[in-house]
């Protein structure tokens, strides 16, 4: 058995504090009926369950990938443990195959060989000019390299059977569970949307485990440029895209809200005061300006390695502060938005009514007019959430967004467009993360309809 | 020449079709109105949308005959029924404001009419655009041409649209609610000038309608709609008599008027039945005070109780019967007493700021001087047309808008200038209710939350426990179940909302209700349940009500005294009996004429007043109303009229008396 020591990184702690909000603001649903009444109308959204489903799967993989280590290195008996200079999370730890099984450059998706010839020395025979076989993809194959398609369907079959056995089981103990509560009740009748969420997990099953069982033997979605596996990256990706989409969104959401409905409601010099400042902060380029801040702060972490155990830490420092930054830089939209409407909300005559009794301003703000405009937020957010996550593509391009030993959608977009003039071209790298961050962002938009629509009451 | 024939029409929701107009016929004569009366939701404007084909996404045209001249309507061709449309039909709509592109000037928009029906462009459409402008009474057409629709007021509007209406030489004009967004001194305008055309041009007309003072004033013959049926179909002599179906009794009973002043309205009990769960036998059985077993197992067939005199109904009784359900509900004749809010010379100016500095060019003078006493358990109606300054001087006394000058006495200590603390104790004296029922509730917080927000404000009821039983007291006054409390306001309808905003408003126990034109946005039925219960909560509670309105009816029926409003200050004021019997001034006079009466014989004499209600912002010299005043006189352009007195209660500003 191997020794570890925990890594906590900074947005590891904010993740996890994420997940305790979200479990405490579970309880306190949970208490208020209204509330809940509210969730259970999400819950009984049949497309807000499928997407909530794929969302959680993404958001697994996150959590599983924000448990980080270092693996303690082979030592003497007697001496001080020493631990490796790599951290790694669990997610690396389960995927280790995928993690440790590099090519030496581009390879095809079940590609046996590599993508480009290459001078090899065969023995008898001189120097071949010819494409090299690959080092794991494809191995147990052997001489039969023409095989892979049979190979591939049978595996993936297998996989599949027994995912779909798998599958039955969950359902039989839904069911199950589902028939003890309301004997009468069918299940496609429950209140709850168990056949949506059933079903795309039977979806998600009959992709995902073919997928990495075949993962085993090739590389199911190809290799980018130094051999790393494809589908590996885009599992480390979820994670920076989560948190890029979160404490992206976490920082500018208090700063528009806030803003906005104080300019929109107060009126008056403190309107001018806040128009004033996004205008400004509009009227610079925000490229410019991130990049500026982007660079500063490179500058401080460069000229501060103490502050850094691990090249990890420092990575992960440049990506919160690159949340901050675009947080920052971003909440002006949402805030003229929210000013707007708190403009056409603030001569509403509930508000007027309110006024006649005496009710303080803060509390007309918090009881009457965010309620009304959260239909808008929501919608900012999911919108925003993956403009965030193209904006990080946008600056890694420029060279300013997360450090470039940290895998993203952004740097394996930046990489893939490289590689998309050449011919024959290299499309795989591309076309997974567009796949990736399609599945993502569209479930996370189905989502936030599905819960504005239960908050809404006058559609309830 | 119009001829329908069991139409039905309805709309999909859900994957079902609801049929929101089940099975009506009626023809329109050459040079005929055809008045649709009913309430709102009975599906008169989808009617008038099904005649035109212009359906919303989700309504289908389910059955039926739609025939113009024998053409079958509703087999056409889209591209043929376009030739149709504003061609040989033509539909005028309710809101003026919203009818007219804001981006096209009147006459591209006139002009786009021309071109497609009559293939005039050029000279040949000016000339045309000058004369239709003329037709509809617009001054300077030439100059109107080339306005935007921002620089006409609200009557021009309508008459553009009628002018564009008339462009493609109609033979049928469809008239949606044509004055429902107007004042009454335009809206007699508008009627006078759509009834001329018609008999100029012999157009046959389907006038949709409410209101029984146009239907009055405007229809030869008139059915009567009920949740998607026509129930009764009479000439205009038959109607105004003898009207046969009970709902159209009821209507008539629910009126305001002076006649039935301090006593009960009749009303309709319950609401129109959702489009969803209509009653298969009589859809009006429900709701009436005649039912019968059979009226829930039959749906009533056509009756013909008098030539052209046709009623859908089993009940064959004839007249109203009052069985003694319009008791008695206030005394009329309180004793005034001290007032319990004196208001002096109140003026609210709001500053127009220009320019990149924003420096204040003008004052529009919304409220310019205006002196009213409230007495307690008494209603002051504040009477006024649209832009008046009314709703700003109900909103200046709660301190809601910062009056610039003048005082307002609530029991001897001054409102005006009040901050913080002590503003808010005088508030628990004063509450406001608002106009709009959909607009003055928080759709976000339930019916509970809203009525025990003003005591939590106010610190009235601190107790949760105690709050709940209150809140509870007050929807049962209000004439609402206590499961109410849970719920939201947007599963109730417009009158129960209007009744959760009195309780909300009776929840800090004020002595003073501003009723900002509580019942202008309701049906004729609902506004006398909300009539009913304002009179039975100012009975048991002595509240006195400031009541600003703008329809004559309700303030006769309502109010005990009468101040009449105009550009900001308030022209005569008086007891109710004085003002309305024997008026002084000439706006006074000419207000009360133009009232639509819901008679045979309603309008007699009509005083016509040229023009609209001129800017506040730049209000005429002298006084205020002689531009528009039939009586005017030099002295008028000079100065401003003094207060007379004409009697101890009875006040007048003008030249003509004293």
């Amino acid at each position: 058995m191997m020794g570890f020591q925990i890594v906590v990184l900074w947005s590891d702690v904010l993740i996890w504090l994420l997940v305790a909000a979200g479990l405490g603001v579970g309880v306190l649903i949970a208490k208020t009926p209204p509330l809940l009444a509210a969730w259970r109308r999400v819950g009984a959204n049949r497309v807000g369950m499928a997407s909530a489903t794929v969302l959680l799967v993404f958001v697994l993989i996150g959590l599983l990938d924000s448990l980080h280590y270092r693996a303690q290195l082979e030592s003497k008996a007697g001496q001080k443990a020493v631990y490796a200079i790599e951290v790694l999370s669990v997610l690396d730890a389960l995927a280790a195959p995928l993690r440790s099984r590099n090519e030496k450059t581009y390879s095809a998706p079940f590609a046996t060989r590599l993508y480009a010839k290459e001078t090899i020395d065969l023995p008898g025979q001189g120097a071949v000019r010819d494409y090299p076989r690959l080092k794991h993809g494809g191995k147990h194959l052997g001489e039969r390299e023409d095989e892979v398609a049979e190979d591939a369907a049978f595996t993936a079959f297998k996989a599949g059977v027994l995912s779909f056995v798998a599958w039955l089981g969950v359902f039989a103990a839904v069911a199950t569970v589902n028939r003890k509560k309301s004997p009468k009740m069918k299940l496609r009748e429950a209140a709850f949307a168990w056949d949506a969420v059933l079903l795309t997990l039977l979806l998600i099953l009959l992709i995902a485990v073919p997928l990495f069982w075949l993962s085993g033997h090739y590389h199911v979605f190809g290799t980018d440029k130094v051999g790393q596996d494809v589908l590996y990256q885009i599992l480390k990706s979820v994670r920076t895209g989560l948190i890029i989409g979160l404490v992206t969104t976490l920082v500018m959401l208090p700063m528009a809200v806030l803003l906005g409905i104080v300019a929109g409601y107060f009126r008056g010099w403190v309107d001018d005061l806040i128009q004033y400042l996004y205008t400004v902060l509009n009227s610079i380029p925000g490229v410019l300006l991130i990049a500026a801040a982007v660079l500063m702060m490179q500058v401080v972490i460069d000229t501060h390695p103490e502050w850094f155990s691990t090249a990890a830490e420092r990575a992960d420092l440049r990506l919160l502060a690159l949340c901050f930054i675009l947080g920052i830089t971003s909440w002006t939209g949402l805030c003229r938005l929210l000013r707007g409407e708190t403009l056409k909300l603030r001569e509403l005559e509930y508000i007027q009514a309110a006024q006649a009794f005496g009710v303080s301003s803060w509390r007309i703000i918090v009881r009457h007019i965010l309620p009304n405009l959260m239909h808008i937020v929501i919608i900012a957010l999911v919108m925003d959430f993956s403009g965030l996550v193209l904006a990080e593509a946008v600056l890694s391009y420029v060279g300013i967004g997360v450090d470039p030993t940290m895998t993203s959608f952004g740097t394996m977009i930046n990489n893939a467009r490289m590689e998309l003039g050449r011919e024959p071209v290299v499309w795989w790298s591309l076309v997974a993360a567009f796949a990736a961050m399609f599945i993502l962002v569209l479930a996370a938009n189905l989502f936030a309809d599905a819960v504005r629509d239960a908050f809404d009451p006058r559609a309830a | 020449m119009l001829k329908v024939e069991n139409l039905r029409l309805g709309f999909t929701a859900d994957k079902k079709i609801l049929a929101a107009v089940d099975g009506i016929s009626f023809a329109i004569e050459k040079g005929e109105t055809f008045a649709l009366l009913g309430e709102s939701g009975c599906g008169k404007s989808a009617t008038a949308q099904g005649i035109m084909r212009l359906l919303p996404a989700a309504g289908r045209i389910l059955e039926g005959r739609v025939g113009l001249d024998g053409e079958p309507l509703l087999s056409l061709s889209e591209a043929d029924m376009r030739a149709y449309r504003g061609g040989r039909m033509a539909m005028i709509f309710q809101e003026p404001a919203t009818s007219l592109n804001p981006v096209l000037t009147v006459g591209r928009q006139i002009g786009e009419v021309l071109e497609r029906h009559l293939g005039l462009s050029g000279a040949a459409a000016t000339e045309r655009m000058v004369d239709l402008l003329r037709q509809v009474g617009i001054a300077d057409p030439e100059r109107r041409l080339t306005e935007y629709p921002f620089q006409l007021s609200g009557g021009m509007k309508q008459r553009v649209m009628i002018a564009i209406a008339l462009a493609g030489e109609p033979e049928l004009l469809i008239a949606d609610e044509p004055t429902t967004a107007l004042d009454v001194t335009v809206q007699a305008q508008i009627l006078d000038l759509l009834a001329k055309i018609q008999v100029d041009r012999g157009m046959g007309m389907l006038l949709i309608t409410h209101d029984l003072g146009v239907v009055a004033r405007m229809a030869h013959r008139i059915g009567v709609m009920y949740a998607g049926e026509l129930v009764e179909v009479a000439s205009r002599e038959e109607f105004f008599t003898q009207p046969h179906h009970p709902y159209t009794q009821a209507l008539f009973e629910a009126l305001p008027e002076i006649s039935r002043r301090g006593l009960k309205l009749t009303t309709i009990p319950g609401q129109v039945p959702s489009l969803a769960a209509m009653p298969s036998a009589c859809r009006f059985a429900d709701r009436c005070a005649h039912v019968m077993p059979v009226c829930r197992e039959v749906s009533p067939p056509w009756r013909e109780v008098a030539d052209g005199h046709t009623v859908r109904c089993h009940w064959q009784g004839e007249a109203v019967t009052d069985d003694g359900t319009r008791h008695a509900v206030t005394e009329l004749d309180i004793d005034p007493g001290k007032p319990f809010l004196q208001v002096d010379e109140l003026k609210v100016h709001f500053p127009i700021r220009k320019g990149f500095l924003q420096r204040t060019v003008g004052h529009v003078r919304a409220v310019d001087g205006v002196a009213l006493a409230i007495f307690a358990g008494r209603t002051l109606a504040l009477v006024g047309e649209s832009g008046c300054g009314k709703t700003t001087v109900g909103k200046a006394l709660l301190q809601l808008i910062k009056p610039t000058a003048g005082s307002v006495k609530l029991g001897g200590s001054e409102l005006v200038g009040l901050k913080g603390r002590r503003l808010r104790d005088a508030r628990r004296h004063m509450q406001m209710i608002f106009q709009d029922p959909f607009a003055s509730l928080n759709p976000r917080l339930r019916v509970g939350e809203i009525i025990a927000e003003g005591m939590g404000a106010l610190g009235v009821e601190t107790d949760a426990a105690a709050r709940a039983t209150a809140v509870a007291a007050l929807l049962e006054q209000v004439g609402l179940a206590s499961e109410a409390i849970a719920r939201y306001p947007h599963e109730f309808s417009g009158g129960q909302r209007q009744r959760i905003a009195i309780a909300r408003a009776l929840a800090v126990q004020p002595e003073l209700l501003i009723c900002d034109e509580p019942t202008s946005a309701l049906d004729v039925s609902v506004q006398a349940q909300i009539l009913n219960l304002l009179k039975k909560l100012q009975a048991e509670l002595g509240v006195a009500y400031l009541f600003i309105t703008h329809n004559f009816a309700v303030v006769e029926y309502l109010a005990h005294d009468v101040a009449v409003m105009y550009l900001g200050r308030i022209v005569e004021q008086g007891r109710a009996e004085e003002v309305l019997r024997s008026p002084r001034h000439p706006y006074t006079q000419a207000l009360l004429s133009a009232v639509p009466a819901p008679h045979l014989d309603g309008h007699a004499e009509v005083i016509r007043l040229p023009g609209e209600t001129p800017s506040p912002a730049n209000p005429p010299s002298g006084c205020h109303f002689h531009p528009r005043c039939p009586q005017a006189m030099d002295v008028c352009r000079l100065n401003y009229p003094a207060v007379t007195g004409v009697s101890g209660t009875h006040s007048v500003s003008c030249h003509l008396i004293g």
